[in-house]
């Protein structure tokens, strides 16, 4: 309790400089979390299109990029054929650009796609998928930002094209994208006979394993990849990640020299404070433990602040037009944690020079002179 | 000295220098050279000596927030210097009264007074009570929510006098503990000191250049040239 005090007195004794040490942690908090839940929002999202109702990814082994994978037209529909396997489709994917809209992720697919024949049709009819060649079904935000309904023609990148659908689907890119027929896919991206990837559903997933050695078995220059071992694994998801953190840490470097910074000068300030406190029997821990409850208290106080930011930033982020659907702004209790966690080591890291000389302050000549 | 401590009926020695040595800033300073020096358990005893002759380092060694360089300190029949257990002896043994009240200005006349008994350990209702008890006695009972920056001179060397009684210690060091304060105020202090060390039988060392002050204990010693004197008794 005199603890707490002794922290709260200090604290308010100098409340400029404990917001600001505050706010710094806050900032940095809020900046992680949001860098964070955004990349990994979107590394989810994008793992979602992979994952549409299927259960491995076969594609190129050694690409860095799925968008330069090739994967032979023939090992697709061979794939297909195997015994084990419920379904197996080719998707090319492709980026393009369009007036106003600089990247549109196009999805080359077959009518008979998971994405085309399970997804929710708000407008035009899902059979007529595939039947010519410059026919595209729109993601609904994506209709919505090039204005277009069924019926219309729309510019795609150097070409034009005939809208059949709007398709609703709760996956950003995918509400975001284009879909082509296959084949007019390979024609538009000049991959003709080729798709990036094929996603591929088996009968009993417990035969996962012998699926993927038959790949590497027969078609020595792909591989296949169940889901999670994908997302483990693409170095993409694994650098845009690894990004994200590191971003975060060093704003929380930032905020942790702002709390050393705090408090040197707490203690600075306070030497005949503590040592009245030795000699009244505080020990030197005792001593210790007070400096660094004061910064794991502002850390964790600037860590609820940031956490509260944060969020508010993400519903923003969420609630902006241009951006709908990408936004994936559900903050994981994992995340919070380890950002929790992360502030008040950092907080910690922070007071370990000033607890350091606190501890070492010579109680009896530190009294000696008023 | 012996025939003293018999008169007075106490006699074991709770306070204890022998050839006690202390210099300061590598030894360029010497201040004790060889002290000597019983305490009985009961007795109110002066320190005397002219500023800087090393009363208040003496006191310090006692109070085990310093050790010496050579001799031993013994207290309460244990060994200070080589027993090591300088933060027990702090909370446990001694109280300690310093010239300048040494209080946190911003905490209350309660919180400072609770200082001692967080460090120690002690169950918070006890060291309720005992603040309680021991601010009924000073005359603080109505002071106890008040900021020290609130409190008068005397009120504040009070204050200390409660703390350093927080634990019940048996030993009491008093460094000059009037000398901050104006003769009225002294006389107020020092009456309430020997009052309460004696009500509490808790034995005395009090530092101070002042003999009339130091005249009101039982027995009084002269520190001169870094050693101990025993002045004949009138
Ligand atoms: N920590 C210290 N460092 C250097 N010199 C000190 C220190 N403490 C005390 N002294 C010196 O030791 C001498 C005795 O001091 P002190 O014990 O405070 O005397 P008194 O209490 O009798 O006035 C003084 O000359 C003082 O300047
Ligand atoms: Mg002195």
């Amino acid at each position: 309790m005199i603890f707490l005090r002794l922290i709260a007195t200090n604290l308010s004794r100098h409340r400029i400089r404990s917001l600001i040490s505050m706010a710094g942690i806050a900032f940095s908090v809020a900046a992680m979390l949001t860098v964070v839940t955004v990349l990994e929002g979107a590394v989810g999202m994008f793992s979602g299109i992979l994952s549409n109702d299927s259960q491995i990814i076969v594609f190129e082994r050694n690409v860095s990029d799925l968008f330069f994978s090739s994967v032979p037209e023939a090992a697709a529909q061979a794939i297909a054929s195997w015994p084990m396997v419920e379904h197996a489709d080719p998707v090319l994917f492709g980026i393009v650009s369009s007036a106003g809209q600089p990247i549109i992720t196009c999805f080359g697919v077959t009518a008979s796609d998971a994405r085309i024949a399970k997804a929710a049709w708000t407008a035009g009819k899902r059979s007529d998928f595939g039947q010519h060649a410059d026919d595209v079904a729109l993601g609904q935000r994506a209709a919505e930002f090039m204005a277009a309904k069924v019926g219309d023609r729309v510019p795609i990148g150097h070409g034009s094209f005939h809208v059949i659908g709007i398709v609703k689907t709760t996956n950003g890119f995918e509400d975001g994208g284009v879909f082509m027929p296959l084949d007019a896919a390979q024609k538009f991206f000049h991959k003709e006979g080729a798709s990036s990837v094929i996603t591929v559903k088996l009968w009993d997933k417990s035969q996962a394993a012998a699926f993927k050695n038959m790949v590497k078995a027969k078609y020595p220059n792909l591989i296949g990849l169940e889901d999670e071992e994908f997302n483990h694994s693409y170095s993409q998801f694994r650098i845009l990640k690894a990004t994200a953190w590191a971003v975060g840490a060093c704003g929380l470097l930032l905020g942790g020299l702002g709390v050393a910074n705090t408090m040197i000068m707490s203690v600075f300030t306070r030497i005949r404070e503590i040592a009245i406190l030795r000699v009244n029997g505080f020990s030197r821990t005792q001593v210790g433990g007070l400096i660094f409850g004061e910064s794991a208290l502002v850390s964790l106080l600037g860590a609820a602040l940031g956490l509260t930011m944060g969020s508010g930033f993400l519903l923003v982020l969420k609630e902006t037009p241009a951006l709908h659907g990408y936004i994936d702004a559900s903050l994981r209790p994992a995340v919070m944690l380890v950002v929790i966690a992360l502030a008040l080591m950092t907080g910690i890291a922070g007071a370990l020079y000033p607890a350091v000389y606190a501890m070492r302050i010579r109680a009896v000549e530190a009294l000696r002179f008023e | 000295m012996r025939t003293m401590e018999q008169e007075s009926g106490s006699g074991r020695v709770v306070l204890c220098a022998e050839g006690v040595w202390k210099s300061y800033d590598d030894g360029a300073v010497t201040v004790l050279k060889g002290v000597d020096m019983e305490v009985s358990a009961g007795q109110t005893v002066a320190l005397c000596g002219p500023s800087g002759c090393g009363k208040s380092t003496l006191l310090h060694l006692f109070g085990g927030l310093d050790e010496a360089d050579r001799g031993r300190i013994v207290v309460n029949g244990a060994e200070v210097n080589r027993h090591g257990d300088l933060l027990r002896l702090l909370r446990r043994e001694v109280g300690f009264v310093f010239q300048l009240h040494n209080l946190i200005p911003d905490l209350t006349l309660e919180e400072n007074c609770l200082i001692p008994t967080v460090a120690a350990g002690t169950p918070r209702a006890m060291a309720r009570a005992r603040l309680g008890e021991l601010a009924e006695r000073t005359g603080l009972s109505h002071r106890l929510g008040h900021r020290i920056q609130k409190l008068s001179g005397g009120e504040r060397q009070r204050t200390a006098l409660c703390r350093a009684l927080m634990n019940r210690p048996r030993i009491l060091l008093a460094d000059e503990p009037t000398g901050s304060l104006d003769e009225q105020t002294s006389e107020v202090v020092l009456e309430l000191l020997l009052d309460l060390a004696a009500g509490e039988g808790v034995t005395l060392l009090m530092a101070t250049h002042d003999r009339g002050l130091a005249a009101r204990c039982d027995r009084m010693v002269e520190m001169h040239d870094g050693r101990i004197h025993e002045p004949a008794y009138a």
